[in-house]
């Protein structure tokens, strides 16, 4: 299964948004989701580490896709997919976050490949509110 | 030419700087940032520094600036990490495995890292960034270090009028307007320490 990673600036973020994506993907075989929120001394920020790490975490060869919330949560997997430094296959999804998630999680937890997922998620840009 | 040695007394330069600074960074990042810009720049410098000694064994320009790139990503934690972090490791790249580096071929590869901060990003010059500094101090490195410090600081100045149209700032509109960018003012820093250890080197 594709795995999903969330990188928000805020832990509690990205680990809120981990458990929502995941209760709503259950009810069968849930995709491997790691939460990749604040910098590693518990502040509000992002942090190349716990990105690289959570990234390992949740590949299990299918490919790992990406979402990020704001400014440096962007840049830095940015920077580190510039650099290889992140599993192969891994991918920043263009989406938004809360959605984004969950469509990813949804998706990957099906079986689907990469792509699909990718499509998922940014497809939760076009479900207007207003 | 250029050694590691070079390089490594320019990363101690900046850390210097940025420590000096951190202080009036955090200030100016205050109205139209999260004020932490000084205390993540001391805070990633510091761990240049430290990184820098604890492998002294690097004897080429290149892998010094790469290993003060990935150690600004690494410690940083706000956006001027990943951006300052790629600017040095992209010319850290572009510089490769030499032991010496002439200054143009310095320039060259300053100018690769300022291209891909910008392609990070996606900003442009007048979006009120450390491009801002960046762009006008590199252009003028082919006149000689101080005049790329010069213009640095210049166009760290100029941003004082403009709108912010990248970052947090950019949330704030025109209340964005009237205050100096807090990344351009360290990218004058950075640059500014560059030239300080060049003319320092050239004078021996």
């Amino acid at each position: 299964m594709v795995g999903v990673v969330l990188v928000s600036h805020s832990a509690r973020v990205a680990e809120a948004v981990a458990e929502l994506a995941r209760e709503l993907a259950a009810g069968g075989p849930v995709a491997p989701v790691a939460a990749a929120g604040g910098t590693a001394v518990g502040g509000l920020g992002t942090s190349a580490e716990r990105i690289v790490a959570a990234a390992r975490e949740v590949d299990r060869g299918a490919g790992v896709a990406l979402l990020a919330d704001l400014g440096s949560s962007v840049l830095t997997v940015k920077a580190l997919l510039m650099e290889d430094e992140l599993p192969q296959g891994s991918r920043l999804l263009d989406a938004p976050f809360v959605e984004g998630a969950v469509a990813a999680v949804v998706t990957a937890s099906t079986g689907a490949p990469l792509a699909a997922v990718e499509a998922a998620a940014a497809e939760a840009y076009t479900y207007r509110k207003t | 030419m250029r050694d590691a040695d070079f390089f490594r007394r320019w990363m101690a330069a900046a850390a210097a700087s940025v420590e000096r600074e951190a202080d009036r960074l955090t200030e100016l990042d205050s109205p139209i940032g999260d004020a932490d810009h000084g205390s993540n720049l001391r805070r990633g410098f510091a761990a240049v520094a430290a990184a820098l000694e604890a492998e002294p064994v690097s004897a080429a320009p290149g892998p010094v600036l790469q290993l003060a790139g990935r150690t600004l990503i690494s410690t940083v934690g706000g956006a001027s990490g990943p951006l300052y972090g790629t600017l040095l490791r992209r010319t850290g790249k572009a510089l490769g495995a030499s032991a010496e580096v002439s200054d143009a071929e310095l320039r060259a590869a300053l100018s690769e890292g300022v291209g891909a901060v910008a392609q990070l990003g996606g900003a442009v010059p007048g979006d009120k960034t450390m491009l801002d500094a960046l762009e006008p101090g590199v252009a003028a490195l082919g006149t000689s270090y101080r005049a790329a410090a010069s213009a640095a600081e210049n166009g760290a100045l100029a941003t004082v009028p403009m709108r912010a149209r990248k970052g947090r700032a950019s949330y704030l509109g025109e209340r964005s307007v009237g205050h100096q960018d807090p990344g351009a003012t360290s990218s004058a820093l950075l640059l500014a320490a560059l030239a300080d250890v060049a003319e320092s080197a050239d004078a021996r």
